[in-house]
């Protein structure tokens, strides 16, 4: 990862783009994008999780250019089964004599779709659940509640495991799966915030000016915890890159698809495990372990940074 | 599913450890307002549970016997057999029903009644769990207490980081590499624990030679789960004691010459415990995640390894047993600490 | 220096004190900046004598209590001398300054309902430090504690209570019960009253007051309400930006103040029991000055009515003003010393 850490460019690429985009429609809090940069740069573990991100971003993106299906079909491919590491295949061959470096980059390209899907699927969901139930209050609102508290309350893997399963194999499930799992913590999250936010004079001089209630929501409350839907959408991804690998793991992905769990999988189930072919093994965990640390670092600089009370601390 | 927000939210959702406000007397009716909540989030996991599983299946039937050659008249046998040719009202009925008095339905693939299934897997699973649980709860606390106490130091910096990193790993994944260096063995280490399962079939199966069996293939299955779980247990006390450390009677115990050590000990862990613990028990959906990967790779024969083996078929009616089952026991943990956390904290038990 | 200008004429020194704090500065380090908290204070007490400091928040008083055990850590330098019968505790080992603690000086904290810890019994409060300081059983200090409990008048059966089963003035009343268990020789109350109805607050001075009395136990007051410190304490010290600006015998001070700050508080506080006038004061525009922003001169000259451009130069030091007496002011004029 050290090639990721000297990374620190903040511009292109898709999560990055995301941790920046919202910090800037939010002038009146925090004084622009410029100083959200300055005080982020800051945070040494924040670039470094960062440096990850854009790597991985780069290799996703870019992958097809240097990879083609040929190198991904089993039936194509005619390279050793199970070859240790050597100049030719840096990470070893899997059981079909694939090579393991390939795979790990092809794989980051669906894992990180899958990931990045869920979560949106989840913090819009969520967000829209918790921004309603914070504003309305009353029967709406407490009902909304009440059903978020009951999904919190059921075990998320055996859903998941469930909804997957009646759903078939494949992408699109586990995508939805891992949505409707997850959205509720952040529901719980926005709702707070959503309420902390009404209560401030602003809403209310719009509320006496006139604004329906779309018009405080999206553009009175929704600019408001922007921020924080942010901060929640780092944890979030993590949480669904580590629930796409499990249920992936589990047999519920798509037996064609190139993922990290996918890998594990086939690494576990396919003679790999007796073989000790451990270079199979270990780079598509080490993977999913550097994304995650690279989302979770990053977003614990991003709440560090628009903390209002980290301005007091210094 | 190790829900990641979930870490992050102690600090929000952790109960107001210092209230300014004079005591209250509990409602007369907070265990039965307890009770009827846990009861209504039941009925809600077996809506779910008949949503899942009867309404949003297009053809059980056609699941079932996928793959097998079958005829029309016996397809149509099959429907009337499993009562799928009923309306929908009506199956819902019979099946809370039958829920409720412990019929959880009959398995496709073990050709046996879900519940004895589950009866048969459950004190696996409450062995490997129960385990697991307590190691991580106190090596989590002992761990987030040292580490809060003294937030920013080397020792802190260590703890956290490895607990975020341990965090960060897929259970399975941790577990096979635990089984790969510690059974099979890798370069000089020799593999010396069992690979899978929960005992030798060519050991005797009772005495203390069972007792020993059990326990060394018990060893790595606990521990990948306890790498996995303590993590959030150390980042919730760290928080609880963090929270405390600015409070005005932990001076009162510095004022009245108390060493360090028994300040933390005896004056801010019990502030700092009950709000954990009771974050704590919340969580227990996670533990039950990391138990079915984890008894999936060791094949530990508990309900994990059953979900995992039904979800291969799918056979549904099985998965809807364990669904329901896993759910029904967070439901009542829940409920437990609840009930728990108003019997230790003083501030909110009756006089 | 401002300690043997106010300590020359102290009817205190003549008898051995039993606290002598000498030129003590408080400086917190806020993110890389040195802020003094307090600046220079010296005092003297001899056994079983009350001093009160009074003070708007914010001017230091609390910090100087406090850290003459040494309890603010580690993000405060504090620097001089504290002689607690003899010993200085500034530069004693812990382990000393732990058995000082409570044994030899005890506190009595504002709003006891947060400085009571509210997940133990008032009962293993109160034994703690019994047990700690004088080794004493669990019986004996159970018996110990009963006994305390009847004196400031809480029912010992209640001792197996928890802190929020009692109301603010009767937390108040086992915090000062509590503070009594070692027999220290020393108690300092900081702001013992605040939070608490004005009937209470007199009922609990009253405690305090009686209970010190008949123990010989020295007192150091801290409050921002100069008309509670009149009946309770013998001296009065008037802090003001980390300083004593005003030193005497209480009534002297509140009936003839010398420094104008001293006017201005003692104008802002009327009487006890008339709850409609506790206002702000109401003789004093302006706020207290930060700790970071004091420069030179006389702190309190940017709100005195009577500073002139002398009052800006220079250091501002405690000066003699008549017998037992000292004030930091230019304006305390010879003929004050005849006055008492």
């Amino acid at each position: 990862m050290t090639a990721a850490q000297t990374t620190t460019a903040p511009n292109a690429t898709a999560p990055d783009a995301t941790t920046r985009e919202p910090a800037a429609a939010v002038p009146p809090r925090f004084a622009g994008a410029r100083r959200f940069a300055r005080a982020f740069r800051r945070r040494p573990s924040g670039l470094a999780g960062l440096g990850i991100l854009v790597l991985f971003s780069l290799l996703a993106l870019t992958a097809p250019a240097f990879i083609g299906p040929e190198q991904l079909d089993v039936t194509r491919v005619n390279g050793p089964l199970l070859a240790p590491p050597s100049a030719a295949y840096p990470f070893g061959t899997d059981q079909a004599g694939r090579s393991v470096l390939d795979l790990l980059i092809w794989g980051s390209r669906e894992s990180l779709q899958i990931g990045v899907i869920a979560t949106v699927l989840t913090v819009v969901f969520g967000s829209a659940v918790g921004i309603v139930a914070g504003h309305y209050g009353g029967f709406l609102g407490r009902a909304l509640m009440h059903v978020t508290d009951w999904f919190i309350a059921l075990p998320g893997l055996p859903l998941a495991i469930s909804l997957a399963a009646v759903l078939g194999q494949g992408t699109t499930s586990i995508t939805i799966a891992i949505a409707a799992t997850s959205w509720t913590a952040t529901a719980r999250l926005l709702r707070a915030q959503t309420l902390a936010v009404e209560a401030r004079p602003f809403v209310e001089r719009a509320r006496a000016l006139g604004a329906g209630n779309w018009q405080i929501m999206l553009r009175q409350v929704l600019p408001n915890v922007m921020p924080l839907i942010l901060v929640s959408s780092t944890l979030t991804v993590t949480g669904a890159l580590l629930s796409e690998a499990t249920l992936t793991f589990l047999g519920l992905g798509s037996p064609a698809g190139v993922t990290w769990g996918e890998m594990i999988h086939d690494a576990f189930f396919g003679g790999a495990f007796t073989a000790d072919a451990w270079w199979y093994l270990l780079p598509p965990g080490l993977a999913i372990l550097a994304v995650v640390l690279g989302f979770t670092l990053t977003g614990r600089a991003v709440e560090y940074v628009l903390d209002p009370r980290t301005e007091r601390k210094r | 599913m190790s829900s990641p927000a979930a870490v992050a939210e102690p600090a929000v959702a952790a109960p107001e450890p210092r209230s300014g406000r004079p005591f209250r007397v509990p409602r007369p009716g907070y265990l039965i307002s307890k009770l009827a909540a846990a009861a209504v989030s039941f009925a809600v996991t077996l809506v779910i549970g008949f949503v899942l599983f009867n309404v949003m299946p297009a053809d059980p039937v056609r699941s079932m016997t996928r793959g097998r050659p079958v005829s029309d008249a016996q397809l149509a046998q099959l429907r009337i057999q499993l009562g799928v040719d009923r309306p929908m009202w009506e199956r819902f009925l019979s099946y809370v029903n039958d829920t409720l008095h412990g019929h959880l339905g009959y398995s496709w693939e073990y050709q046996q009644s879900v519940a004895s299934l589950v009866a048969s897997r459950v004190g696996p699973t409450l062995l490997l769990m129960g385990t697991s649980f307590a190691v991580s709860v106190v090596l989590g606390l002992w761990l987030g207490m040292r580490s809060g106490w003294r937030a920013g130091s080397v020792f802190d910096r260590f703890t956290s980081a490895t607990a975020l990193t341990l965090w960060s790993v897929p259970t399975f994944w941790l577990g096979m590499i635990l089984l790969i260096v510690f059974s099979v063995g890798i370069g000089p280490i020799h593999g010396f624990l069992p690979t899978a399962g929960m005992s030798d079939p060519t050991l005797p199966q009772t005495g203390m030679t069972h007792c020993l069996d059990v326990a060394r293939h018990l060893v790595l299955p606990a521990l990948t789960m306890v790498l996995v779980v303590y993590a959030q247990y150390v980042t919730i006390m760290r928080s609880s004691i963090i929270a405390e450390k600015g409070s005005p009677y932990l001076l009162t115990a510095r004022a009245k010459g108390l060493p360090d050590a028994s300040v933390r000990r005896h004056h801010a862990l019990p502030n700092a415990l009950l709000p954990s613990v009771t974050m704590i028990f919340m969580h227990l959906g996670g533990l039950i995640s990391g138990a079915v990967t984890v008894e999936a790779v060791f094949s530990w024969p508990g309900l994990g390894d059953l979900t995992y083996e039904a979800l291969k078929i799918p056979d549904l009616p099985l998965l809807q047993g364990t669904f329901i089952v896993f759910s029904a026991s967070v439901i009542l943990m829940n409920l437990l600490a609840d009930l728990v956390y108003r019997f230790l904290d003083p501030r909110v038990r009756a006089q | 220096m401002t300690t043997d200008t106010a300590m020359t004429d102290d009817p205190v020194m003549t008898r051995s004190p039993l606290l002598e704090v000498r030129d003590l500065h408080v400086t917190y380090q806020q993110g890389g900046l040195a802020v003094p908290a307090v600046r220079g204070v010296s005092f003297a007490l001899a056994p079983g004598d009350t001093l009160g400091v009074a003070g708007e928040s914010g001017c230091g008083k609390s910090t100087m209590a406090l850290s003459l055990l040494r309890l603010h850590g580690d993000a405060a330098k504090v620097t001089g001398e504290v002689l607690f019968d003899g010993e200085n505790l500034l530069t004693t080992t812990w382990s000393r300054l732990r058995a000082v603690r409570w044994a030899g000086a005890s506190v009595v904290f504002q709003g006891a309902m947060s400085a009571l810890n509210p997940a133990r019994t008032v009962l293993d409060q109160i034994v703690e430090p019994m047990v700690l300081h004088d080794g004493l059983g669990t019986r004996e200090a159970e018996r110990r504690a009963a006994e305390l409990l009847d004196s400031v008048g809480i029912p010992s059966r209640r001792m197996r209570s928890y802190p929020h089963e009692f109301s603010g003035g009767q937390r108040q009343r086992v915090m000062i019960a509590m503070a009594l268990a070692c027999r220290p020789d020393l108690i300092i109350a900081d702001e013992p009253t605040t939070a608490l109805d004005v009937m209470v607050q007199a009922q609990i001075l009253e405690l305090l007051a009686e209970r010190v009395r008949e123990a010989r136990i020295a007192v150091i007051m801290i409050t921002h309400d100069l008309s509670l410190l009149a009946h309770t304490c013998d001296r009065l010290a008037v802090m003001y930006a980390g300083r004593i600006v005003e030193l005497g015998p209480s009534r002297q001070v509140l009936e003839a103040p010398l420094h104008p700050y001293t006017l201005a508080l003692s104008r802002a506080f009327p009487t006890i029991g008339d709850p409609a006038s506790r206002r702000a004061p109401a003789g004093l525009a302006g706020d207290p000055p930060r700790p970071s922003e004091i420069g030179t001169g006389c702190a309190f000259a940017p709100r005195c009515s009577e500073a002139e451009a002398s009052c800006r130069t220079g250091e501002m030091l405690l000066r003699p003003a008549g017998l037992g007496r000292s004030a930091a002011c230019l304006h305390v004029r010879p003929e004050h010393r005849g006055t008492s």
